[in-house]
């Protein structure tokens, strides 16, 4: 029997809203099954499971937020029920609470990685007042069970007093996102950035001229949708400059650097009502350019519905930002943490350039990498930009 | 397809592509690109769609013809032959 757990999709999330069970007791699971849905300050995300088997129960109902690391359903597997759990994917090994003298939960867990690769576990931590936590002690009322209505939705007096009446709790889902949590979201992870990572940054100004001749070329003999955009072979070419140093594709977890088991590429995806989400690519380095353009397109669109998956959310080692054809020339971007590197692209602009001693006009693009002084420095970070620059030049080897 | 069924058509491929745009906003030689705040992904999605509805396959050098509602509609109205690209 397996504890099925609310995932932690990035360091940042504390709890998740079940707004949609997608199976029922009884319904068989594959690895890859969406289960339910799941509403975060990412959005509406939907969650997978990673085991194959029956859904024997399911023990949280529509409508409850709760923390991550929460059971939300046993899943048959075959094997007897235990204590012990086989690690879950995504999911912090479940610490428990305990109770101090004060009355609060301490924090348990910060992020292990996770068997299945690459995957940041975040920390789960009821917020809940002293007052109100002794009051639902007296009143009888799982804490867990309250939606908080406090800073940040700690759980307030009235919270619990509003359960303990019997008063419904309210579902909290909305189409889309909300553009305020998710902008709440986005600063406190780039605030702990700020605050924890010793950012370095380089930028390698690269000649696109042979790459985007290919392109044009390659795409000339294409129907629109099998068209390549720029965008899918800088990707590429950072997943594979990234193989040759692979200490700038991992987390930063416990003190410790921790090499990604894979290089899952968040893209940085923009929202048109303001905000940002950064949706994993896996395995992008053994993707190919066609493959990677579907996975650029259904990842761009899916993140604007906001019909992400949990696999997608807080998997990715590193991360890859490009501003595309409307964006500034460059961008030196903020590292998302746990990952250890961001790699921004500004827009492509064309610029005189040196070819044997003379000045053409050349297509060029200014990468700029962010990385983490904790793990590398420059001379890493300097690799991994002229190796992007050295791939780019070959582009029918992408 | 006349010169209105072609803008219908557009306003209802970029209503897809950007729920959020409003097209009927947008005046005829704008670039809709920056009135509607479409990237590059978007505007490669708008030339799928209107390939999968009107079976026009738009070479990529054309793309640049498309950036605007009078030059997309004149584009389109056209015949595929007398568009050189």
């Amino acid at each position: 029997m397996i504890d099925y757990r609310m995932p932690a999709l990035g360091a940042d999330m504390e709890a998740g809203t079940l707004v949609e069970w997608l199976v029922k007791p009884g319904d068989q699971v594959k690895s890859g099954s969406i289960i339910a849905v799941v509403e975060t300050q990412k959005g509406a995300i939907e969650i997978e499971v990673f085991h194959e088997g029956t859904i024997a129960e399911i023990t949280v109902p529509i409508g409850r937020r709760v923390p991550v690391g929460t059971i939300l359903a046993h899943i048959d597997d075959g094997t007897p029920p235990s204590p012990l759990p086989p690690v879950q994917v995504g999911i912090p090994a479940p610490v428990g609470e305990t109770v101090g003298s004060t009355g609060e939960t301490t924090a348990p867990l910060a992020g292990l990685l996770s068997s299945l690769g690459g995957i940041a576990a975040g920390g789960a931590r009821l917020k809940i007042t002293p007052v109100a936590r002794r009051r639902a002690a007296a009143l009888g009322v799982d804490p867990h069970d309250v939606t908080g209505s406090g800073v940040e939705g700690s759980i307030r007096l009235a919270d619990i007093e509003r359960v303990a009446r019997g008063a419904p709790e309210r579902p909290r889902h909305v189409a889309g996102y909300d553009a305020a949590a998710m902008r709440a979201a986005i600063a406190a992870a780039m605030s702990r950035s700020k605050r924890e990572i010793p950012h370095y940054y380089l930028t390698e100004t690269i000649d696109l001229g042979r790459a985007l001749a290919w392109l044009e070329s390659d795409n000339s003999t294409k129907s629109p949708q099998d068209r390549l955009l720029p965008a899918a072979l800088l990707l590429k070419a950072s997943a594979l400059a990234l193989r040759k140093t692979p200490r700038l594709n991992g987390l930063f977890l416990d003190g410790e650097f921790k090499p990604g088991e894979g290089i899952h590429i968040g893209w940085a995806v923009s929202l048109r009502g303001g905000g940002l989400i950064a949706p994993a690519i896996r395995d992008a380095d053994r993707k190919s350019l066609s493959e990677i353009m579907a996975a650029l397109r259904d990842v761009v669109e899916r993140a604007r519905k906001g019909s992400l998956r949990s696999s997608e959310l807080g998997s990715a080692t590193v991360t890859v930002t490009s501003l595309g054809e409307r964006g500034a020339e460059t961008v030196a971007a903020i590292i998302h943490p746990p990952q250890v590197a961001i790699i921004g692209f500004g827009r492509i602009v064309s610029r005189p350039w040196v070819v044997d001693g003379r000045i053409e006009a050349r297509s060029v693009v200014a990468a700029t990498l962010a990385g983490d002084h904790r793990v590398t420095d420059g001379h890493a970070g300097g690799l991994l930009l002229s190796n992007i620059r050295d791939l780019l030049q070959e582009p029918d080897k992408l | 397809m006349t010169q209105d069924e072609i803008k219908a058509l557009l306003f209802e491929l970029i209503g897809e592509i950007a729920p959020e745009a409003d097209p009927t906003d947008l005046s005829e030689n704008e670039d809709m690109r920056s009135a509607l705040d479409l990237d590059s992904m978007d505007f490669n999605n708008l030339i799928i769609a209107i390939h999968e509805r009107t079976g026009r396959n738009i070479p990529e050098a054309d793309y640049n013809k498309l950036f605007t509602l009078k030059g997309a509609i004149a584009y389109l109205a056209a015949p595929p032959a007398e568009i050189k690209s």
